[in-house]
């Protein structure tokens, strides 16, 4: 076999070597989500900090009337690699909630202002009180939402994606998500208490549309426009989805430089011992 | 492990170690003096990557079970416990995600140099079975392995898998509901699938262990197929074949680096991030890729008990490998008809492993069903027929002169 048609196989093989997974973003008709720009896209990427604290922000005051955060403790705000509060900043944030604790010494339980080691509270006690009060949809939790959606990408682009590292289908799905709401059209049998979303697997959600222009301040002098809104709550996602990505990409470079210069190492040194093996390179 | 050793203990200790356990001699006689063909190739280093491959996940694994609960409340937070507040969490979860994709990549690539190059062959065939049974249990593994994190595609994943079982006829639902250990999936089955799935890389060790001493009695093959005639025709293990491979796995480590770093869920599903919930079935289930070609055969037969026999059928035909094939040439290098039957095949498997991922509807069946025959047929009818109709070139004397044309200079010895 020759070394350039096996490498051809090679290459088809890791191609394959891919997910064709299908999963609850990926609608048979929904057109495919816009690319959105990312700072925390390739091999470089990392969170826009002022982003993360505007989606933060936004997360706060519209998101989390409904959805969870359940896995995210107020402490994660001021590690590094994240939207870079300081300690005392995620302090003040965590005592602006009312976490239940105890029992206490009288085995009563107790309401106690937040502390940073405190994980985000639920809006709603359970999962049934969620959905009685959502018109019967539950909002999922949103730790891990940015890498629980995505769209199919078909081949060959799947291949693609191995090298040009593009794996922000889920942050793009929800962009579109979010901005995604239009009338029904014309002979759409939209059940009641439910929206017509473009991009919905499905069309009709249970999530009213959640942001408005001008809807969320922001003291940055950002645009207050609801795609400006997604974008920013969707960075908060991916980074509440993956908080050690930028640790990640920073090491994965070292590790790259290392395995590069040490292969070549060993190239030379193969070389060496089988030089004086006759008939070989 | 057999007696090729030239070992001398050196110091007092050594000499009274060799009398009573000679574990320094047969360490030397298989990774140092053993004589490996001198013509092999960079496909003759998956071997050396699988045994790091398995090492590597046994390592993750170890520390990754320090920290994960198998228990249905608690096994997807757990893995987002390790995720975000173990050190490392990420990297060790990473790797080992990452590493059974690499591990299946190098076996599947091992599995496909065996059969370009014949050496599933006399005297090679229980080499080869073995082979087999690790590449089973691997298939085990991963699909245990799998469950744990108890995501929708862990759950529903187990519930397809373990529903063929209900195609055994008569028992099959008893069968099914004793693998659960209830009414469907749930902690019982959990709970005993983290038992196994630790238990079984230990077994594949062991049947590693036996590979590996099967390969030392009759030697590797190589990319000419005929058996190395005199010491001119091979050199030693080390530092020839220790070098090679240590360069080749520093080169595969590359790729996985870039998976583990860069792109860590592009193997996995985006809905494997969304917790169990046997209320909610997923548009499409879908395996792991690795086992996509023999999902493809199970859903190409119109019939279920038919289906999972064709699917169980496709692999355990491996083990028959070395009498299918009738050719007394072993190496494609010799066999053209071969060469390009074995390119088609190859072409068949990645076809069938796209189709694994596609619904089970209109010409994606299609298709599937062509492809399983051809499968079937590559195994029943083209390589048994060709041993008989093929006209192979001429085989040369020895490796030494395929490498050199004629005449050689004998290695230095290591
Ligand atoms: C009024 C309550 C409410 C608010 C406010 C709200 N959501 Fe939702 N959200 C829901 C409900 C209910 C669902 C479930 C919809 C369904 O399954 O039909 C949902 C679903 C979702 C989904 C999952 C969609 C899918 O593909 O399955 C995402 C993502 C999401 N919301 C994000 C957000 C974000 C980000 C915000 C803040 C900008 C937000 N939501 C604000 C109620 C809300
Ligand atoms: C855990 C998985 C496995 C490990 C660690 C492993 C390890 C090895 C090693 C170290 C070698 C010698 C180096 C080489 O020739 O590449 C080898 C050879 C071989 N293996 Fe495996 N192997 C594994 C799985 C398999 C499987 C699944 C098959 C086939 C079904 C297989 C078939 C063979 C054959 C036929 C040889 C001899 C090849 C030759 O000399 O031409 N192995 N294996």
């Amino acid at each position: 076999m020759t070394l350039q048609r096996s490498l051809l196989a090679l290459v088809l093989a890791a191609g394959f070597a891919a997910p064709f997974a299908m999963p609850a973003g990926a609608a048979e008709g929904a057109p495919e989500p816009p690319r959105q720009s990312w700072s925390f896209s390739g091999p470089f990427g990392k969170f826009d900090r002022a982003q993360l604290q505007r989606g933060f922000k936004v997360y706060k005051e519209v998101c989390a009337n409904c959805h969870s955060l359940s896995l995210v403790s107020f402490r994660n705000l001021a590690e590094p690699g994240g939207p870079g509060y300081t300690p005392a900043q995620a302090a003040a944030v965590a005592a602006e909630y009312k976490v239940q604790d105890g029992p206490n010494d009288a085995g009563e339980m107790f309401e106690r202002p937040g502390r940073p080691a405190d994980r985000f509270p639920k809006p709603f006690p359970n999962d049934n009180a969620a959905r009685a009060a959502n018109g019967g949809a539950l909002p999922p939790d949103l730790s891990v939402m940015a890498k629980a959606r995505t769209y199919e990408r078909g081949f060959p682009r799947f291949i693609i994606d191995i090298f040009t590292q593009y794996q922000e289908q889920g942050p793009d799905y929800l962009v579109a998500l979010m901005t995604g709401y239009e009338d029904a059209p014309q002979g759409f049998n939209l059940p009641a208490g439910t929206h017509y979303n473009k991009y919905f697997p499905g069309h009709a959600i249970g999530m009213p549309n959640p942001l408005n222009e001008g809807q969320v301040t922001y003291d940055d002098g950002s645009p207050t426009t609801p795609l400006q809104y997604a974008r920013d709550v969707t960075a908060f996602m991916m980074w509440t989805a993956e908080p050690h990505m930028e640790a990640r990409k920073r090491i994965g470079f070292q590790v790259m430089i290392f395995l590069i210069v040490f292969a070549g190492l060993m190239y030379f040194t193969k070389k060496k011992v089988w030089s004086d093996v006759h008939g070989h390179a | 492990m057999s007696g090729h050793s030239t070992y001398q203990p050196q110091s007092a200790f050594m000499k009274w170690m060799e009398a009573r356990l000679p574990i320094a001699s047969l360490i030397h006689s298989s990774f140092v003096s053993y004589p490996t063909p001198r013509n092999l190739n960079y496909w003759w280093t998956f071997g050396g990557i699988l045994s790091l491959m398995l090492g590597a996940q046994i390592l993750t694994g170890i520390v990754l079970v320090m920290h994960y609960v198998p228990q249905e409340t608690m096994a997807f937070n757990s893995v987002e416990h390790i995720m975000r507040d173990v050190n490392y969490g990420w990297l060790l979860r990473y790797l080992h995600s990452n590493g059974a994709s690499m591990f299946f990549v190098a076996v599947y690539i091992h599995m496909f140099r065996g059969m370009y190059y014949g050496s599933y062959k006399e005297p090679r065939e229980v080499l080869w079975i073995l082979g087999v049974i690790i590449y089973l249990l691997m298939m085990a593994t991963g699909f245990l392995g799998y469950t744990l994190p108890w995501g929708q595609m862990s759950f529903w994943g187990a519930t397809v898998i373990t529903n063929f079982f209900s195609a055994i006829p008569l028992v099959g639902e008893a069968v099914v509901t004793w693998l659960w250990g209830g009414f469907a999936v749930g902690n019982p089955t959990l709970q005993r699938f983290f038992s196994l799935h630790y238990l079984l890389p230990f077994v594949i060790a062991g049947v590693v262990l036996l590979h590996v001493w099967a390969l030392h009695v009759v030697g590797q093959n190589n990319p000419t197929g005929i058996e190395p005639k005199s010491s001119k025709d091979t050199v030693p293990f080390t530092p020839y074949a220790t070098v090679k491979d240590g360069f080749f796995m520093v080169v595969f480590m590359i790729v996985f680096a870039w998976f583990v770093f860069y792109t860590p869920n592009y193997l996995g599903h985006a809905d494997n991030y969304i917790p169990a919930n046997p209320a909610v079935t997923p548009a499409h289930i879908v395996p792991e890729w690795y086992y996509l070609p023999f999902y493809a055969i199970l859903r190409a037969v119109p019939d279920k008990l038919l289906g999972v026999i064709a699917l169980f059928a496709s692999i355990l035909i491996l083990m028959f490998l070395p009498w299918l094939d009738t050719s007394k040439v072993k190496s494609a290098r010799y066999r053209p008809l071969f060469r390009q039957f074995f390119w088609i095949f190859v072409a068949v498997c990645l076809g069938l492993g796209w189709l694994g991922a596609k619904p089970a509807e209109g010409g994606y069946v299609i298709a599937a069903r062509i492809l399983t025959i051809y499968y079937f047929a590559h195994f029943l009818i083209i390589l048994p027929l060709l041993g008989f109709i093929e006209k192979t070139k001429p085989l040369p004397n020895s490796i030494e002169e395929s490498v050199l044309g004629h005449g050689a200079a004998a290695p230095k010895k290591a």
